[in-house]
């Protein structure tokens, strides 16, 4: 548990690093900005009482804001994917649900799962982040647009991420 | 009284979650407006030294391309010193010059974290109120505009890059006084900004210079933004609508000049009299 709790805190640490040194400064054909760091929230585990998931959201997106000037955006997003993860958790529930200490894993849940639980759960974020950044309507299909890619551009990294660092820690 | 505490427990989460919304848009709705001295932006001590110590690695990697630049301001610099001027009185003045009371001074400073990607972006700078710097300050580099001081700190202070969607700079041809206003939205990416109210009867053409008016009490006049890179007339109006490539380099910008304009303050009060009277 304690391992459990210690673990979240460098993952956290290592996320909001990645993100507001490296993916910040990234844009991909001109208008992708990719964001890794919900992951961190993706990857809590199954049973976290749900009053510290969304105040674990709103830390973690207010840390990006705070190095972003963006102050309030990225909570305001983070916040809603925390609001939407039981919801999201409950709709991909295996048949014979959860274990009772699990964190959504790739290797635990395979492949197919875990994607359909990334494209729901990233797309919201950025739908959310997206649309609060630009605050009006009137380039509706541009900003979707830029959600689409931005939100795909986000699950491949995302995925090459788990790839390369969660594996590791299977073969221990 | 006992359905209400009844309906609270069952939806606490949605109450919670709505509740914490609300105080993520109270933070975007004062982060909107001009200043905030509140701790939670770049230039806080911890967030701005972090930027600093990873720019003083990364600025190597822009060097050559910095150098180059330097040296050319150098040479443009070199250029309008009074000894590079062939001297065509006889007699050389004695006179103290009074006609010159100097109105601007330069802070150099160091760019230690920028972003260009973004609707509304920012760019944070090494120096802070200790060197002199005090919000609504001008930022230039020798060869553009970058932006408007926003929040200080001891060391550190943000600056609002031209690169925001709620930008607006006085602009004029540099070979005539025709003016207008330059804007940014994210769709002009950031090597370009757009020119608008440029009346249908003004001469120019692409590759034409365009620098800032006297309008403005952030920029000197006169300083170079960019140059025609295409442009069209707006449907529906008698003026054209300019596409123009920044002559500062927002990707890549290491090394700024923060403008102290030391007649703002007069300026300011002089203009805020006419907002009264109306």
């Amino acid at each position: 548990m304690l391992s459990e709790v210690i673990k979240s805190i460098v993952r956290f640490i290592l996320l909001v690093l990645v993100q507001v040194l490296l993916f910040n400064k990234i844009r991909f054909a001109g208008f992708i900005n990719p964001f890794v760091y919900p992951l961190f929230i993706l990857l809590l585990p199954v049973r976290i009482p749900k009053t510290l998931l969304l105040l674990l959201s709103f830390i973690t997106g207010l840390s990006i804001d705070v190095f972003s000037d963006t102050l309030g955006m990225h909570a305001a997003a983070t916040v809603f994917l925390g609001f939407l993860r039981p919801t999201i958790l409950k709709i991909l529930a295996p048949r014979d649900g959860y274990e009772a200490e699990a964190s959504p894993r790739l290797h635990d849940m395979g492949i197919l799962w875990f994607l359909y639980y990334l494209l729901i759960s990233i797309f919201a974020h950025h739908l959310f982040l997206f649309y609060t950044e630009v605050f009006r309507f009137n380039e509706f299909w541009y900003t979707f647009l830029r959600v689409i890619l931005s939100t795909l551009t986000s699950v491949l990294l995302i995925i090459v991420i788990l790839y390369l660092f969660d594996k590791q820690k299977e073969k221990r | 009284m006992r359905n209400l505490f009844l309906f609270l427990s069952r939806h606490y989460f949605s109450i919670l979650f709505l509740l914490m919304e609300a105080l993520c848009f109270y933070l975007i709705a004062q982060n909107n407006s001009y200043h905030n001295a509140g701790m939670l932006n770049s230039a806080n001590q911890v967030v701005a030294t972090m930027y600093d110590g990873v720019s003083k690695v990364t600025d190597y990697l822009n060097l050559a391309e910095n150098n180059r630049r330097l040296a050319e301001e150098n040479a443009q610099l070199r250029a309008m010193i009074p000894e590079s001027h062939f001297d065509t009185t006889l007699v050389k003045s004695t006179v103290q010059d009074s006609l010159h009371n100097q109105q601007y001074s330069y802070i150099e400073a160091r760019v230690i974290n920028n972003s260009t990607n973004r609707r509304n972006n920012y760019l944070t700078l090494n120096r802070g109120a200790d060197a002199g710097i005090t919000p609504e300050m001008g930022v230039i580099t020798g060869h553009g505009i970058i932006g408007i001081v926003k929040d200080v700190s001891a060391h550190y202070c943000t600056v609002i890059s031209f690169l925001n969607t709620q930008s607006k700079v006085s602009v004029r041809f540099k070979k005539n006084n025709y003016n207008g206003s330059m804007i940014w939205d994210s769709d002009n990416g950031p090597t370009e900004a757009t020119v608008i109210d440029i009346p249908r009867h003004v001469p120019f053409k692409i590759g034409d210079t365009l620098v800032t008016t006297a309008y403005s009490a952030y920029y000197p006049e006169g300083i170079m933004v960019g140059t025609v890179k295409e442009y069209f007339l707006d449907p529906g109006s008698n003026s054209y609508q300019i596409i123009l490539k920044l002559s500062a380099g927002f990707n890549d910008v290491s090394y700024v000049y923060v403008i102290n304009n030391l007649l703002k303050n007069e300026r300011k009060k002089l203009e805020d009299n006419l907002k009264d009277a109306k």
